[in-house]
């Protein structure tokens, strides 16, 4: 392949181009190192001593020494991380499986009621999470609860936590089942694009050689969008991973993710902005690890998405 | 006999979990928010012990000037922040389009603003909005020049800035794609002709990418109705209504003002204007396609 020479005003604009889009990224990043006495004294050089104290303030609670800086471990940032490690990849892993079932039978299969569901995951795909807000708060904290007197009931309240009669909200699995929700039409969507590529004859022949439907389903037709599961798997993650609406509606104390612990944070009228831009970085930390390692299924998934949407 | 039976119970069997996942945390949560809207119903109690008052929230908000205010915020930020991104990405598509080496290292570092956090694009930018450590007044102290009073008087375009910046990149890209998927003949062809550059974009690139960037703008459109995060926390709403959108108005009215049924009437306004962009979508979109199919038609029959 070959490259064009361009002249150097091109080069001047790509420059700008990336300082601009990354920098702000950076100075977080740099910010993060920094005192909140050089924070806020301005010097926005590059001249300072780094430091890992405000990771160690963010992190207190699950580092195995104590800062010397710390009376007292405020901020519970490990376990908020955990939180959202753990929401954030159950409910990627249920929507990619659930949602790949679907878009695959969307695509294969002729049956009643096909395209009255094609369409309304469509329509779907569009409501914002704010119109989920009081409804999903009204039913889950009186309508999907199980009674306390109950055997399933004491279980749930035993295995995930949560308060006397056991609901939905506060729970882990409340706020997953939200995502799940929120996040299967857009993968349904994405998915079917790539399932439609799927040659039939390899499924047939398949099939001829005596695989059933779920056999054909996992050994051939898996494997084979493979690219597509990876680009709706980052989508998904990264929903879970950033979202704070829902989030900050349906948790408790003890299910608390990062962006409820951030915005809780943020509100607060002396804002310590060194601890701040360190928590801020280690919920951006995964978001742009994926990014580095997987843009080309990112900007894949991206086109698939909205090029035929 | 079962083997039919099976198969014909498959594809039941490929989309029931999907569906009642959906079902429940999606469809049934809207069914109660619509029946809902028409109730006096605050958190403290559940929703059958709610009086139900008709169409009461809908004509008090539908005459209340702090709703109407955030609409007309909802409605002026998602349009500039769509036209903005639509002519710089759609430029920066068009000038970037060239064979240069390490095009896929840009188009990495450039999506790194839309994947992180919104609660964390907010913190940056309220940083560097910050009226007096911030990075935007202290550069512009340092040249000489008074400060601005960022998410203060112009709290607004401030925001519209910060939008910018996390969502431009995902039109350049879509741009992008569309450009370099445009049939090679016709600019070989123009070029020919004697097409300055100029010409080109104008009379061919632009035309023949239109399908893609109206699709991509009403997605865009359509996503900048779910902005709440970056908002809340560069100016949570204010000062006074300045950028209280409606999905910000929503979530206070449920939590702080406590009146479920108010919110939920909003959410459905919200959601009927949203509905008719998406219908806005699908129309365009089957119209193009019947036009295609129309061409390709002629072109046939020729």
């Amino acid at each position: 392949m070959q490259y064009e020479r361009q002249n150097p005003a091109f080069y001047a604009l790509l420059a700008a181009l990336i300082f601009m889009s990354v920098g702000p990224i950076l100075l977080m990043f740099v910010n993060s190192f920094k005192l909140d006495v050089d924070i806020i004294g301005g010097r926005t050089g590059l001249l300072f001593l780094p430091t890992i104290r405000n990771y160690e303030t963010a992190l207190c609670d699950v580092l195995w020494y104590e800062p010397d800086h710390l009376d007292f471990c405020s901020l519970k940032f490990g376990g908020a991380f955990i939180n959202s490690l753990i929401i954030a990849l159950a409910s990627t892993v249920i929507t990619l499986v659930i949602g790949c079932m679907a878009a695959y039978a969307l695509v294969r299969f002729r049956f009643m009621g096909r395209d009255t569901i094609s369409l309304s995951t469509l329509m779907v795909r569009m409501v914002p999470p704010a119109v989920l807000l009081v409804p999903v708060f009204g039913l889950w904290n009186n309508e999907f609860c199980i009674d306390k007197a109950t055997m399933v009931g004491g279980w749930i309240r035993d295995t995930f936590g949560g308060r006397g009669d056991v609901c939905l909200a506060g729970t882990h699995s409340g706020i997953i089942l939200v995502y799940v929700a929120m996040n299967l039409p857009f993968v349904i969507w994405i998915l079917q694009s790539f399932i439609v590529q799927v040659p039939r004859s390899l499924e047939e022949a398949a099939r001829v050689d005596g695989a059933g439907p779920f056999q054909v389903f996992f050994k051939i037709v898996l494997p084979l969008i493979k690219p597509g599961l990876a680009a709706a798997a980052i989508f998904t993650f990264r929903i879970a991973w950033n979202e704070y609406l829902l989030a900050s509606a349906l948790s408790d104390r003890n299910t608390k993710t990062v962006p409820i612990l951030i915005v809780n944070n943020m509100s607060e009228f002396n804002v310590e902005w060194g601890v701040i831009m360190a928590t801020g970085m280690l919920l951006a930390i995964p978001p742009i690890i994926f990014t580095l390692f997987a843009s080309r299924q990112i900007i894949t998934g991206m086109t698939a998405g909205a090029v035929k949407g | 006999m079962r083997a039919q039976t099976l198969n014909r119970a498959t594809p039941y069997m490929f989309m029931a979990p999907a569906a009642i996942i959906m079902a429940i945390a999606l469809l049934y949560p809207l069914g109660y928010m619509i029946y809902g809207s028409f109730r006096d119903w605050n958190p403290s109690q559940s929703i059958g012990e709610s009086e139900f008052v008709g169409l009461k929230n809908y004509i008090t908000l539908f005459f209340d000037p702090a709703f109407r205010e955030s609409l007309s915020v909802t409605l002026t930020f998602a349009f500039a922040v769509v036209v903005a991104e639509m002519v710089i990405g759609v430029g920066l598509a068009l000038l970037l389009d060239r064979n240069i080496r390490g095009m896929s290292v840009l188009r990495t570092l450039f999506i790194l603003p839309m994947m992180i956090a919104p609660v964390v694009v907010g913190l940056m930018w309220r940083y560097m909005y910050h009226p007096t450590v911030g990075t935007f007044n202290t550069t512009l102290k340092s040249w000489g020049f008074d400060g601005i009073d960022w998410l203060g008087q112009n709290a607004l375009l401030s925001v519209i800035i910060a939008d910018v910046w996390q969502w431009t990149p995902f039109i350049f890209i879509l741009a992008l794609a569309a450009l370099q998927s445009l049939p090679r003949s016709a600019l070989e062809a123009a070029r020919i002709d004697g097409a300055t550059a100029w010409q080109q974009i104008i009379h061919i690139k632009l035309p023949l990418m239109m399908p893609v960037l109206i699709v991509t703008g009403l997605l865009r459109l359509i996503d900048a109705f779910k902005v709440l995060e970056v908002i809340l926390v560069m100016t949570e709403g204010g000062p006074g209504l300045s950028t209280e959108i409606v999905a910000l108005r929503i979530s206070r009215t449920a939590t702080e003002f406590r009146e479920l049924g108010v919110a939920a009437a909003m959410s459905n306004y919200l959601l009927m204007l949203l509905l008719l962009l998406t219908v806005a979508m699908f129309a365009i979109t089957r119209l193009q396609e019947a036009r295609a199919q129309r061409a390709a038609r002629q072109i046939q029959e020729d």
